[in-house]
């Protein structure tokens, strides 16, 4: 193993959060802080409670998902499609490096650095509502999970994309619409009966359900069902970086 | 050359030299892109342990793509490579962690200072992080003022010295510089070629691509010239610049000749174009003590009473070289 190359990659990316630090802490935690404002103070007032928690502290847990899915694309996608475009991957390809360590050290950056946020973003909720975490421990897998997951599916949009344009395609078209329709400002049971239907195939769903389940015991789903769906994302972002690797897809031709 | 550039090697022991058989073996290698391009076709070539080896070629003969698969980049469709006896597909760890390669292309970090990116490419290699060595390397390419500059601030052949840095942060045996001069100022190619004399006093073998054929004839102990995908020759440099050194002294006469004048006939001249040039082909490798210097050659041509109009001077090209070489097939 060659902890060295690991600790490089790794260092390097988090160097880069570091001098874009505005760009990727500040900003993030600024825009929630006004879905807060907006979501749970204004609006929210008027919104009754949802199964006994008021709307504000209902939607922290699908607002940090939110950014937790965002970010962890765009900073994985970036971070490796940046050296890519660049040229300077070459170095990364030739040097005594194995394909798990290329991983380890740019998603493992890239989920720090949403995993992080992750946690900032709840700390600032604390300012706008009051909340309470049931369960901690789960709270911290679900986020560290989720935040993994969603870096390696970026690792993989990075490589995949021969363009900038590809790069945000994803991200736009995929992400953004499946988080906002995955229940992270609404419980399901609040949809017409056939989009409850059609909302379960929906990845996000479950996510969003078991990461409010740790905070108030409170589910759409069943919380085994949602820890299988995120067992589930990991295994199937595993097996395609891997094909990526073995194949030299868009790196080694 | 006297360049006054601290050096970078005088503290470092020796490499090891445990033979002084090849240092890579290249068999049978073969490339195809998905295009369908065959850029390789089953190459076979030794580079000597501690030699520096210029691999000649025209645009697209494939000096890029052979770099590349010894380096890791691109995946070979037939054949392997063996680096010190490590094969760099099945046991690529020992195999790269003995190679530094200079790519052709100028690519950086934009937003990181030299210090950093050549820290880095150290730990990516698997080194542990080393001041001093980093420092050495930095001042021996010039590059120890610009340290803390970020690598978007410099000039091209700046960040070619840092690639040169980076490719060196590891302490390499083998190291691959892929048309480093191109595009590179006079004063960074002393520099360059100082190093690289140092890396080889070491022990280092160098394996150096250009279309120069200066440039070759300068460094290079052999040279292998490659074109369309094949190695059409390895030769000793000596021996090689001999067949390929000559050079041609062509003049422009008022009036055309019939025949060269007989009190001419011990050099070699020729004549051209009905008689209205005449040629003088010598080997440009020789040393003035034993070649007949021009001026000689103009005087007796005045003594004859010819005359001419304009003269020139020509090296045949690289690409003359190659047409002959491919021809010879």
């Amino acid at each position: 193993m060659n902890l060295q190359a690991v600790r490089a990659i790794y260092c390097f990316e988090m160097a880069r959060a570091g001098r874009t630090l505005l760009q990727s802490l500040v900003s993030p935690v600024i825009s929630t802080s006004l879905y807060f404002v907006v979501f749970g103070a204004a609006i929210g007032s008027r919104i009754q409670e949802v199964e006994g928690v008021s709307y504000g502290a209902f939607i922290v847990p699908g607002l940090i998902m939110l950014m937790l899915l965002t970010q962890s694309v765009s900073n994985a996608s970036f971070g490796i499609f940046f050296p890519k475009f660049t040229g300077t991957i070459y170095e990364v390809l030739s040097a005594p490096i194995s394909y798990f360590e290329i991983v380890l050290g740019y998603v493992g950056a890239a989920a720090t650095k949403s995993a992080v946020l992750g946690l900032l973003i709840l700390a600032t909720a604390t300012f706008f509502v009051d909340l309470q975490i049931l369960h901690p421990f789960m709270m911290l897998l679900f986020l560290v999970l989720t935040a993994l997951t969603f870096s390696l599916l970026g690792f993989i949009i990075g490589i995949w994309a021969d363009s900038f344009e590809k790069l945000q395609l994803v991200p736009l078209l995929i992400i953004t619409p499946l988080t906002f329709l995955g229940g992270s400002f609404y419980a399901i049971d609040m949809l017409p009966p056939v989009w409850q239907t059609v909302t379960l195939a929906n990845p996000v769903v479950y996510l969003v359900s078991g990461f409010r389940w740790s905070f108030y015991g409170i589910s759409d789903v069943n919380i085994i069902a949602s820890l299988v769906m995120v067992g589930l994302f990991l295994a199937i972002s595993l097996a395609v970086v891997s094909w990526i690797f073995r194949t030299g897809y868009r790196l080694r031709p | 050359m006297s360049h006054q550039t601290p050096n970078a090697s005088e503290s470092q022991p020796r490499i090891e030299t445990p033979s002084a058989s090849s240092v890579i073996e290249i068999q049978g290698l073969a490339k195809r892109y998905d295009s369908g391009f065959e850029a390789l076709k089953r190459v076979d070539l030794e580079i000597q342990r501690g030699e520096i080896f210029a691999l000649l070629g025209p645009n697209g003969a494939g000096k890029t793509t052979l770099i590349s698969i010894i380096c890791g980049l691109v995946n070979p469709t037939e054949g392997r490579v063996l680096i010190d006896g490590h094969d760099n597909v099945i046991d690529y760890r020992a195999a790269r962690a003995k190679i530094g390669l200079v790519p052709q292309e100028l690519t950086s970090d934009a937003f990181e200072t030299v210090w950093n990116t050549v820290s880095f490419s150290r730990g990516l290699f698997g080194h542990k992080a080393k001041r001093s060595h980093i420092e050495d390397v930095l001042k021996s390419l010039s590059l120890w003022e610009k340290r803390k500059n970020k690598l978007i601030t410099l000039s091209g052949g700046m960040k070619r010295r840092v690639l040169i840095a980076k490719a060196l942060a590891h302490e390499p045996e083998i190291l691959f510089l892929d048309e480093p001069t191109a595009g590179v100022d006079v004063e960074l190619r002393r520099d360059m070629w100082e190093v690289v004399r140092k890396l080889r006093e070491r022990g280092v073998t160098i394996i150096l691509t250009t279309h120069y054929i200066e440039e070759a004839e300068e460094m290079a102990d052999r040279i292998g010239v490659i074109n369309r995908g094949e190695i059409v020759l390895v030769r000793e440099k000596a021996a090689l610049m001999r067949q390929l050194g000559s050079k041609q002294l062509t003049l422009q006469l008022h009036k055309p000749l019939a025949s060269v004048p007989p009190a001419l006939s011990h050099y070699p001249l020729s004549l051209a174009d009905n008689g209205s040039v005449l040629v003088y082909t010598y080997d440009a490798s020789e040393t003035s003590e034993t070649r007949v210097s021009i001026s000689t050659l103009l005087n007796d041509i005045e003594a004859t009473g010819i005359q001419f109009k304009d003269l020139q001077t020509k090296q045949s090209s690289l690409e003359e070289i190659f047409v002959d070489l491919v021809k010879e097939r």
